[in-house]
């Protein structure tokens, strides 16, 4: 990395990122075809709105509420799964 | 895997004689959590006969059904999917029995379609490629006893005609719908679909459609099932969720050693009662002996532990039933990450304390094969309940008790837990090695959980299993304890001389003893012993039974009288203290189990690794044992 540019791009925001209770709609899944496959059928896909639920002790691994079912990742699966940026947010969330 | 393929091409499906287009063989498919396996004993009761499908570690549940007309069906429980493309194994022998593809299973005339009716979208989306095979499909909307309760509802009628198949709303835990469902498995004959889908491997397509199909049924979602978050907000607590899982398995471990206790005295006193009574019955004769030395001797002391075996498959399908079971597996999951496993594998871990072979068909849950052989290939070393006999026996005639914390602890009970401790250690220390070496490459699929709802367990589903276990169980007692018992009373009791028996030392038993004598001697052990280590190769619990045998102890003391004090008595006069721990270190670690390693193969699919786990945990006993002899001596 080199030096810091303020107000350049920030990370994106990750599902790791949210804490309890806080929700955001899933942009993309960046795991191999066959992860995102499993991960869509659980219900994270893109577009869809996702809250943050407990996590267990540790804070690892966090229980996600999506599509009407809680599903639990590991952070290092959930920090692959980039939000979309919170200025874009529209209404296209279609769940609970 | 590639073994599944050969097996499928190598034998084509047996074609089945129908009957004018009444349906004979009928799948039970739905997603994992969606109330399959509660409808599948529902319909089938007792009738059910589980194997394993060739090659692969897949269990394979089929059952009967009557239907009209007296005639009967088969159904067969397909493992829960979330779809039907070829990433696990599960998938792969859903997708091979639906297509027919499967050996020696015709392909199925119709479908059960288990849904989740409480969340309607998300189910009928990965039910999309099952409807779109074409099979005569009845749609089985489950718990909607559920989503009445919490708000929900939809139009059975209008989603039928949307989705071209018949639509039943059910609860098979409640067993709601049943009638509508055996109506349809006695139909003669099938109504042609025709179902406009989605490209069925563009997973937000078919997302879309399911809305689309729910929505023109008038689907309303359920409300957020309140209690579910209430119970989750304990049980998940920061720190009073780990404070109540520890609770919760102290509490298992306790009560399979307590209160599973008076059940198994009663059981023991059942066995030695019946065995006097027929010993009174029968003229004395070498049948008797047989009978009462062998079979009584021999099987009882491993009926015993029937009661602790279902007191575990009781508290731990309660757990699974209601719900907690997945809480738990989350809660554990960083801890087992740190040895290399996944949360998923604890409920097996912790089963294996009463019994590896349970535990090891309990390793099904876990999804990632590479976890799953990691599971099974360690769990053998948690001390599992046909240990305690030898530590008992061992313990309590070298270890005078004292106390070390007061009135809490003492030395024998110490003694005891330092052998938990022992097994596992070495569990965790394997499964390290395990990860470094054999099963180095990385599942592809990461650690995924759903979290059900929690769930009232029915006394039906817990009941039906229960029975299940305890038949395996009496299947293994009544086979191969009984075979190697019986043999070892023949072996101790030839060759004849004069009508009379021989000396024991002079007996066929006696020799093959003295064979392996060489062999154990640096671990101080004589002949007597090596025949217990042999018989014990069956199961570990039979060497107690055999030294008795051996020590020709009065046949009434024999058998499961670990506490006599005839049989420590000869054992402190045949072993140092120095073997007498080599003994104990011995059966930590080895696999002196003939159906543990019977299910290993038939769970992993071949010998290789049951052949690889046996010698891996001889060798690690044997040079465990001698060390533990060497070091007592140095310290002494």
């Amino acid at each position: 990395m080199g030096a810091v540019e303020v107000g350049d791009r920030m990370p994106a925001r990750t599902l790791s990122d949210l804490k309890r209770g806080e929700e955001g709609i899933l942009d993309r899944l960046e795991v191999a075809a066959e992860v995102a496959q499993r991960l869509m059928e659980l219900g994270f896909l893109p577009g869809v709105r996702v809250s943050a639920g407990r996590a267990a002790p540790g804070g690892d691994p966090m229980i996600f509420r999506v599509d009407g079912s809680e599903v639990a990742l590991r952070r290092a699966t959930a920090r692959r799964l980039i939000l979309r940026d919170s200025t874009q947010v529209g209404e296209e969330g279609d769940n609970v | 895997m590639s073994d599944f393929q050969a097996a499928s091409a190598a034998k084509a499906p047996p074609a089945t004689p129908k009957t004018s287009g009444a349906f004979s063989l009928v799948a039970v498919v739905g997603a994992p959590n969606c109330g399959k396996s509660t409808l599948f004993n529902r319909l089938t009761g007792l009738r059910q006969k589980v194997a394993n499908y060739p090659g692969v570690t897949v269990e394979k549940r089929l059952g009967r059904v009557r239907v009209e007309g007296g005639r009967e069906i088969t159904l067969v429980d397909l493992p829960g999917i979330y779809s039907l493309t070829a990433r696990s194994e599960d998938e792969r022998v859903a997708r091979g029995v639906l297509l027919g593809e499967m050996p020696g299973l015709p392909s199925p005339d119709a479908v059960l379609l288990v849904v989740d009716s409480t969340n309607l979208n998300r189910n009928l989306s990965l039910a999309a490629p099952i409807l779109a095979l074409g099979i005569p499909t009845l749609v089985v909307l489950n718990m909607s006893d559920d989503l009445h309760s919490r708000g929900g509802m939809v139009d059975g009628r209008r989603l039928s005609e949307r989705l071209g198949v018949p639509v039943v709303l059910a609860s098979a835990a409640r067993g709601e719908g049943l009638e509508t469902i055996r109506a349809f498995l006695s139909r003669r004959s099938a109504a042609p679909q025709r179902l406009e889908l989605p490209v069925l491997q563009d997973i937000p397509g078919r997302r879309r459609w399911a809305v689309h199909a729910t929505g023109q049924s008038g689907y309303q979602a359920p409300a957020a099932a309140v209690w579910t978050r209430r119970l989750d907000s304990v049980l998940l607590h920061p720190l009073g969720g780990p404070l109540i899982f520890l609770l919760v398995v102290m509490a298992v471990f306790q009560s399979i050693f307590t209160l599973a206790q008076p059940l198994m005295d009663g059981t023991e006193a059942v066995i030695a009662a019946s065995g006097l009574w027929i010993g009174t019955l029968l003229p004395d004769s070498w049948f008797r002996d047989l009978l009462l030395e062998g079979v009584w001797a021999g099987v009882g002391s491993v009926l015993v532990f029937l009661p602790q075996i279902l007191f575990l498959f009781l508290l731990i399908g309660v757990m699974e039933d209601s719900g907690y079971l997945a809480r738990a597996a989350v809660i554990a999951d960083r801890t087992m990450a740190r040895v290399g496993l996944e949360g998923k594998a604890f409920i097996p871990l912790l089963s294996a304390y009463a019994c590896a072979i349970p535990a090891i068909m309990a390793t099904r849950t876990i999804e990632s094969r590479r976890e799953r052989l990691a599971t099974i290939l360690i769990a053998p070393f948690m001390t599992c309940s046909a240990r305690l006999p030898v530590y008992v026996l061992v313990i309590a005639a070298f270890l005078p008790e004292k106390p070390l914390l007061g009135p809490l602890l003492g030395t024998r009970a110490a003694a005891m837990i330092g052998l938990y401790l022992l097994g596992f250690g070495a569990a965790v220390a394997t499964a390290r090695l395990l990860k470094s070496t054999l099963l180095k490459r990385r599942s592809p699929l990461p650690f995924t959980l759903e979290l059900p709802p929690y769930r009232w367990p029915t006394l039906q589903s817990i009941g039906l299993r229960l029975a299940d276990r305890s038949l395996i169980f009496l299947k293994r007692a009544g086979t191969v304890i009984l075979l190697v018992t019986v043999v070892l009373w023949f072996l101790a009791s030839v060759p004849r001389t004069d009508g009379e028996a021989p000396e024991i030392s002079h007996s066929l038993a006696g020799k093959m003893g003295k064979a392996v004598e060489p062999v154990i001697e640096p671990l101080g052990f004589n002949w007597k012993i090596g025949i217990g280590l042999i018989t014990s190769l069956a199961a570990r619990e039979v060497i107690v039974g055999t030294l008795g045998t051996i020590y020709g102890i009065e046949a009434a003391e024999e058998g499961g009288d670990e506490g006599s004090p005839g049989l420590q008595q000869a054992l402190k006069q045949d072993l140092t203290p120095g073997a007498a721990v080599a003994l104990l270190i011995f059966f930590a670690f080895a696999l002196q189990c003939m159906s543990t390693v019977a299910v290993v193969r038939r769970e992993t699919g071949g010998w290789r690794l049951a052949i690889l786990q046996f010698g891996y945990m001889l060798a690690l006993a044997y040079f465990g044992a001698w060390l533990g002899k060497t070091l007592v001596e140095i310290w002494i």
